[in-house]
């Protein structure tokens, strides 16, 4: 009995240490990325330059890979998140904000404010516009899963209904935008970091950060929800007020995401499923280790296209689209068996 | 006690329970059976509130449950469902610790692992601790299942066909695991049955329900009947009382014209 105690201990603490990890991994892959760009400022004047005002590396670094990287961590988060959340809640493991079609709705919402907020053009009409409609489709989602079930064919089907209509939605607003706002609007369509400065995180941040505590705090519930209504609802769990409130919480952070960086897909799809296969699927560990895993792979896949062809820079969601499409198959393809 | 009066409920075209009254004691096993779509489950389900019962109340030593928190009324009632789905991997660890869920705070604290260790040793799944849920047989399954709601420590217990699908040694000990922890811990426990000889040997009381409504109710050996097998479930039966409980032995289907003749 004691042996269990301990094996479970031990068990738990292999997860602290791939978390502990996963943060190096995050300041490694950070550090990497501070040092790569166009001009040449190297690793090491680079990183004088964070600490000392030294400049124009200074500026370079403050101004321009600073952000970005910074973005590009709260976004790997925050995508994160929101797909491990969305995959529990509507115990599905496809369901992520891009394949269930909710980061698309708030990139639409983010270029509606672009279009026709252009008087009064401000970042926060873009992310609560962003997060507007992105709770509107989750909780068309929401609605679909209770009436037809949360199998994953469904899911997935309304997923591309719900991303067709609202990236037509979008080409529509190109369509009549003038050039000045499409040249705007075009960059939503691959996800990119090019564009962020320190106001555009502080309201991301805001929006990705703040719900996480309370996520956490759930893991509980989010754990028995993962194992079924029945027994999540018989061991006290409020099935109906988590449900919501997840998904609300979730599309929160979809939309801070999502709104100032365009939709980066896969991300929420992959991450979870990575992690689960370290962690397993205590969202205890699961929910910091995925959102980890998730800032792990932006930042990375940022950097790789900055630097691939430079001084050509891909945007950041195109590269994630070339890791997340095979990653996608691969599940598609072990789904012989009902469990993921 | 566990007081079950006049409860009704019906799914949108069926009344799947009516006018349903029982009372359990502490100490004692009762076993409900009857026919597919009889309401076994829906009753259940009722007690422990995944559905909202459309009449009548549910009362635990004279409190309304209707009027407590779920989280009270999981301290004091466990469910074991027939299948748990799983899509993700949880360890039997895990699985088992969900049984604390309403005693704990977010980190569980040495007590509680201390009770999940134990009921793992005592439940011979030791082995099998760290092990994914979702590559369990099915007995392994459902003993882990009886360890989540024996971890739950309530007074009471419902478990849902505990017996389906398992092999004849794992039905044996799930089923001796039940009464044992009723025995000991002075519990009390609702099981939905199929298996018509086990609900004999193993059950103070049974209370039979054909269509929603309690059929008949009371001993063992005054419900098992080959009168009462043969109206709720159509069959012919033989029953045997050489042991100190009916054993029933089913030999052809009636036609249903027959049985209402005969009943």
């Amino acid at each position: 009995m004691e042996d269990i105690c301990q094996q479970y201990k031990s068990f738990t603490g292999k997860k602290v240490t791939f978390m502990i990890l996963l943060t190096v991994a995050v300041f490694g892959v950070a550090l990497i990325a501070i040092s790569q760009g166009p001009s040449s400022v190297g690793f090491k004047d680079s990183f004088a330059a964070l600490f000392r005002d030294a400049g124009l590396a200074h500026a370079i670094v403050w101004k321009l890979r600073f952000p970005r990287i910074v973005m590009a961590v709260l976004v790997g988060c925050g995508l994160a998140l929101a797909g491990t959340v969305f995959q529990s809640i509507l115990r599905n493991p496809l369901a992520s904000p891009y394949t269930l079609g909710i980061a698309a709705s708030a990139g639409f919402g983010a270029v509606m404010a672009i279009v026709f907020g252009a008087g009064l053009y401000s970042e926060y009409l873009i992310a609560g516009n962003a997060f507007f409609f992105a709770l509107v489709s989750s909780l068309l989602i929401l609605g679909i899963a209770r009436l037809k079930g949360s199998t994953v064919e469904t899911m997935v089907l309304a997923g591309i209904a719900i991303m067709f209509l609202f990236s037509s939605l979008s080409s529509l607003l190109q369509y009549m935008g003038t050039m000045e706002e499409v040249h705007e609007i075009v960059f939503w369509f691959f996800g990119s970091l090019s564009k962020v400065g320190w106001k555009e995180i502080g309201i991301a941040s805001a929006m990705i950060l703040v719900p996480i505590p309370i996520l956490w705090k759930w893991s509980w519930d989010l754990n028995l929800l993962a194992a079924g209504d029945e027994s999540a609802k018989a061991l006290g769990v409020n099935v109906t007020r988590i449900r919501m409130l997840g998904v609300v919480l979730a599309s929160l952070i979809t939309a801070g995401a999502i709104c100032f960086t365009g939709v980066i897909g896969f991300i929420g799809l992959v991450s979870p499923h990575i992690t689960r296969m370290v962690v397993g699927g205590d969202h205890r560990f699961l929910l910091p280790a995925s959102a980890l895993v998730g800032a792990v792979l932006v930042l990375t896949a940022d950097t790789l296209g900055r630097t691939l062809w430079a001084p050509q820079v891909i945007p950041v969601g195109i590269v994630t689209s070339f890791i997340g499409v095979p990653f996608f198959f691969y599940l598609l393809m072990k789904k012989t068996r009902e469990y993921w | 006690m566990l007081s079950i009066r006049e409860l009704g409920f019906g799914y949108k075209t069926i009344r799947a329970l009516k006018n349903v009254g029982i009372d359990l004691n502490k100490g004692e096993v009762l076993s409900v059976v009857g026919p597919n779509g009889a309401g076994k489950t829906t009753l259940l389900k009722c007690i422990i509130r995944i559905v909202k019962p459309d009449k009548g109340t549910i009362l635990i030593d004279g409190k309304d449950t209707s009027l407590m928190k779920r989280l009270a009324l999981a301290r004091c009632i466990g469910y074991v469902p027939q299948n748990s789905p799983s899509k993700f991997p949880i360890t039997v660890f895990d699985a088992v610790l969900m049984g604390r869920r309403p005693y704990m705070s977010w980190k569980p604290c040495k007590k509680d692992l201390e009770i999940v260790a134990e009921l793992l040793a005592s439940m011979d799944l030791e082995d099998i601790a760290l092990r994914d849920f979702d590559h369990l047989s099915g007995g392994q399954k459902q003993k882990v299942l009886l360890a989540r709601a024996f971890a739950q420590d309530p007074v009471y217990l419902l478990l849902d066909e505990p017996t389906s699908n398992l092999d004849l040694r794992h039905q044996m000990e799930v089923m001796e695991m039940i009464s044992e922890m009723v025995k000991k811990k002075g519990m009390a426990a609702i099981l939905a049955m199929h298996d018509l000889n086990l609900a004999s040997r193993f059950s103070d009381r049974i209370v039979m329900l054909n269509d929603g409504k309690i059929y008949c109710s009371g001993e063992p050996s005054l419900v098992m009947t080959a009168e009462n097998i043969m109206s709720v479930y159509g069959v012919e039966v033989s029953i045997n009382t050489d042991n100190s409980h009916p054993y029933i032995l089913p030999i052809r289907p009636v036609i249903s014209s027959k049985v209402k003749a005969q009943s």
